[in-house]
């Protein structure tokens, strides 16, 4: 979610007002003094929102960001305690209920996305820990009746010059009491402990024992399973509804219809899942049932031919390419692309004449709590959300339309019950929301140095943010910003620039996927790079480096990942290197792939060497494995994964066809942190975007084969061979 | 009744005979640390003990799990292997969003305890099909390995 990263906080806060109608909001935000941005704080340091200290000295963090593997709930954790000066072994960690104080300090409202958890927290959890030191240290001193300067914390306690000490579980209580200090000394970077220091993640015991709780393991008492049918092609209608067979289903007790489809509920998963699949049901198809993925792809490559919507003009490009020495062009498209979460979708509802009670893995509580409230037609404040462990999110969990907890809050009100929606990883498969499908003409001129004089890009997609309430401060003159970062914003020394974007309209229901239009952009920009720097006859890392004189910070993670992969050196025969390197959510990332191809086509990445420069490091040890994690994620979109749609319906719909990288595929991924003092940068999605391009560009310098699409499957590779 | 032999306990279950163990062992018998990921065995998120051999609990009906000795992650910690893989995945902080790592550990401790010292390519040969979308890959390799080297060590047995 970049777009939101690079607009402005404030207007953020205004949609956070519009999500909530103003109540979400509470008193933490003060509109009239927000007039420059960062000029005023959009929160409050409320210490005891956050901080819950037993008496046997367990310090309890409550923790206001998703936990979807990301590690916030060891990072955020980290950034209290470098200021609370608590035991780290004492420490615990809960999720928040929804509540304003736990919104998100840049978006004003709660939710975990587009890598935002750590930068956005890096300074309110500090102050949280510090309000709380001094609390407690307040709390001691008024106790022993002395200068609070006497007094010291360290390790869970309150020293005194005199050797005597209270724990913190002593003073909890008292310190709680005390009015919040407003003179808040934080650390200089210099003198901290623990961010910066790997540390180990704080869930992992209960993760490696099965006594995690993610959304799934929710049971209530009287609760019934349901599973929905819904409609194979998006937007279409019951017709008519047969339910007599799925009624005669031993353990099904009712079938509903909702919105969404007709939910069967039944004691179990498995009957409740023989009763829907035994479902009569005809469908009002609806428009979309014309639609197939090669009708769309040549209606998009039309159109990529015709100038869009500009969303970036520099110099003038036309002139740029009449006038070049050598001029290329080229159309590259990458295909739908589903999130595919280990966790397949799943919310249980508790609703009640005046409460409802959610129990859900969501990036999304406040969205998800306000669309409860309306269908249940309760207050906002009636509904409760528990935040579970999330079995993976990568933005399919933070869904302006709320879709998976809206419909169970139908099915609980149509129902009449406690009720836990289970979606099949078929229903997950082909419910929507995916990464668009998207299509790019693309052209540059080279002069007769090989520099580079002129490029032009025009995209073609879906607006992931059209039609929601997002869509008023990520569109600006007819741009999503989210459909061309990562383009309209090239790092390189190019003087006459044009992108232009073509905003389709599909009946395909889109999403944020992990590094957003960025998963599309970098693939494009970094082969489309690469393909002018042979055709310059440079090396491709050299022709980077000397377009990138003025990004420092660019050329830093360039030079640092060429240099360990030995970018230099030669290869064993049979294999090729690769680079990219792209900036995403304030960090910049650069990889190269080693590759090698064999004579069916099929690739094979080897190794990859990652240089990450994210500012200032939290946990180091969770950046190396987000890394890790975001070339894997990266590596199933570039090598497997496309969801294809004919007759309006989605072909896939597990993991045979629907592949994501398996062990046996797993490259040798080493992680390089640029050291720095720079305001921290997200870590969740920048490694993503590099990786396709990488391995694309890595291909094509062991083959000659230019892959201008994704996934790089055998029969693509094979086919370019043929025509060459 | 349907009478399984899960974590060294005997339990009797009124269920249809043709319900996978996967949902009898979470629904019926709440022990939720084993996870459902796509009902067709192509994920290993659900995968048990069954008489010692790793099986994914999704594609085995109940009533064909009578009379065998059936672990899940909840016990498989008693075992030497297990307790070996559990430790080793915490040390090289395997888990991410966690969802898939029982039916891993699992996996692992299954093929500890048939080949307690495993090459590169017998552990992506026994892994490859436990997915994980989070790709802790490159720990689980490692975690395997460091497993291995304890359970040489000596350790719990």
């Amino acid at each position: 979610m970049s777009g939101i990263f690079n607009v402005s906080r404030r207007e953020f806060l205004k949609t956070g007002a519009l999500v909530g109608g103003g109540l979400i909001l509470g008193a933490h935000i003060d509109w009239a003094g927000a007039a420059e941005e960062g000029a005023q704080k959009s929160y409050s340091v409320e210490p005891n929102s956050f901080v819950h200290i037993a008496p046997d000295n367990t310090v309890t963090i409550i923790v206001n960001h998703s936990e979807m593997g990301q590690g916030v709930y060891t990072s955020l954790p980290m950034l209290v305690n470098e200021e609370l000066e608590a035991d780290w072994k004492k420490i615990r960690f809960e999720s928040a209920p929804v509540a304003a104080v736990y919104n998100h300090t840049a978006f004003g409202m709660q939710m975990t996305g587009g890598s935002t958890s750590v930068w956005s927290e890096y300074d309110r959890l500090r102050e949280v820990g510090a309000a709380a030191r001094q609390m407690l240290i307040a709390a001691a001193a008024a106790a022993w009746k002395v200068d609070k300067k006497t007094c010291r914390a360290q390790k869970g306690k309150v020293v005194h010059t005199s050797g005597r000490f209270f724990t913190y579980g002593q003073l909890a209580e008292k310190a709680a009491a005390l009015p919040v200090p407003k003179d808040l000394k934080l650390k200089k970077a210099s003198a901290f402990k623990l961010i910066g220091r790997p540390t180990a993640r704080l869930d992992s015991p209960e993760k490696v024992n099965g006594a995690a709780k993610f959304g799934l393991d929710v049971f209530l008492p009287g609760m019934l399973i349901a599973v929905v049918a819904r409609p194979l092609v998006f937007g279409g209608k019951v017709k008519s509804l047969d339910a007599e067979k799925t009624k005669a289903i031993r353990g099904v007790k009712d079938v509903v219809q909702v919105p969404s489809g007709v939910a069967v509920l039944a004691t179990d998963f498995w009957q409740a899942k023989a009763g829907r699949d035994a479902l009569g049901i005809e469908w009002e198809e609806g428009p979309t049932a014309a639609l197939s993925t090669p009708g769309m792809k040549e209606q998009y490559a039309k159109l990529s031919k015709t100038p869009g919507k500009i969303a970036k003009k520099a110099g003038d490009v036309q002139k740029g390419l009449v006038s070049a020495a050598k001029a290329i062009s080229a159309e590259y498209h990458v295909p739908y692309l589903a999130h595919a979460t280990m966790e397949p979708l799943n919310c249980t509802v508790d609703l009640r004449p005046d409460s409802c009670e959610i129990w859900v893995g969501t990036q999304f509580q406040t969205v998800d709590r306000n669309a409860a409230a309306e269908i249940a037609g309760l207050k906002p404040e009636q509904v409760k959300i528990h935040t579970m462990f999330l079995g993976g999110g990568f933005g399919r969990r933070a869904n302006p339309a709320s879709d998976f907890v809206s419909e169970a809050v139908h099915v609980a009100k149509a129902a009449k019950t406690p009720v836990k929606v289970i979606w099949t990883r078929e229903d997950d498969t082909k419910g929507g929301y995916y990464r668009p499908f998207w299509y790019d003409g693309i052209s540059a001129g080279l002069d007769k140095t090989g520099k580079p004089v002129a490029w032009s890009h025009t995209i073609v997609g879906q607006s992931i943010v059209a039609g929601t309430f997002f869509e008023k401060v990520l569109v600006k003159n007819g741009i999503d910003n989210t459909s061309v970062e990562g383009a309209a914003d090239i790092p390189y020394a190019i003087p006459n620039i044009l992108v232009d974007l073509h905003t389709t309209s599909i009946g395909v229901p889109v999403l944020w996927w992990r590094s957003v239009g960025h998963s599309h952009t970098a693939f494009v920009v970094e082969s489309f790079l690469d393909e002018l720097a042979h055709a310059a006859k440079k090396d491709p890392f050299e022709f980077r480096k000397g377009l990138l004189t003025k990004h420092p910070r660019h050329l830093g993670v360039l030079t640092l990942a060429a240099e360990k992969a030995g970018w230099s050196r030669p290869l064993p025969k049979g294999r090729g290197r690769g680079i990219a390197v792209h900036e995403s959510f304030g960090t910049y990332v650069a990889e190269v792939a080693e590759v090698s191809v064999n004579t069916e086509g099929k690739l094979r990445v080897h190794r990859v060497v990652c240089a990450v420069d994210c500012g200032q490091t939290v946990n180091p040890e969770t950046i190396t494995a987000q890394m890790e994690s975001a070339i894997v994620f990266g590596l199933s979109a570039a090598l497997h994964g496309a969801i294809t749609i004919k007759n309006g319906m989605v072909e896939q719909g597990n993991f045979d066809d629907y592949p994501i990288l398996r062990l046996d595929e797993m490259p040798k991924v080493e992680v390089h942190i640029v050291k720095s003092r720079k305001k921290p940068g997200g870590i969740g999605e920048p490694a993503v975007p590099p990786i396709a391009p990488a391995v694309a560009n890595a291909l094509f310098s062991v083959a000659g084969i230019r892959l201008r699409e994704l996934p790089m499957k055998p029969e693509a590779v094979l086919a370019v061979l043929k025509r060459s | 009744m349907i009478t399984l032999e899960i974590n060294d306990k005997q339990h009797s279950v009124d269920v249809p005979a043709d319900v996978p163990l996967l949902w009898v062992i979470r629904e019926h018998l709440r022990l939720t640390g084993t996870k459902f990921g796509c009902g067709k065995g192509l994920c290993g998120s659900c995968t048990v003990h069954v008489d010692g051999k790793a099986e994914r609990s999704c594609q085995i009906p109940a009533a064909e799990a009578q009379g065998k000795k059936i672990t899940t992650i909840e016990a498989v910690g008693s075992t030497r292997s297990g307790a070996a893989v559990q430790k080793a995945w915490v040390a090289e902080d395997v888990p991410q969003c966690g969802y898939c790592q029982s039916g891993q550990i699992m996996q692992a401790a299954a093929l500890l305890a048939a080949n307690p010292k495993p090459t590169d390519a017998q552990i992506d040969d026994n892994l490859s099909g436990n997915l994980c979308r989070c790709g802790t890959y490159q720990r689980i390799r490692k975690a395997v390995h460091r497993a291995s080297g304890e359970m040489k060590k000596g350790g719990k047995p």
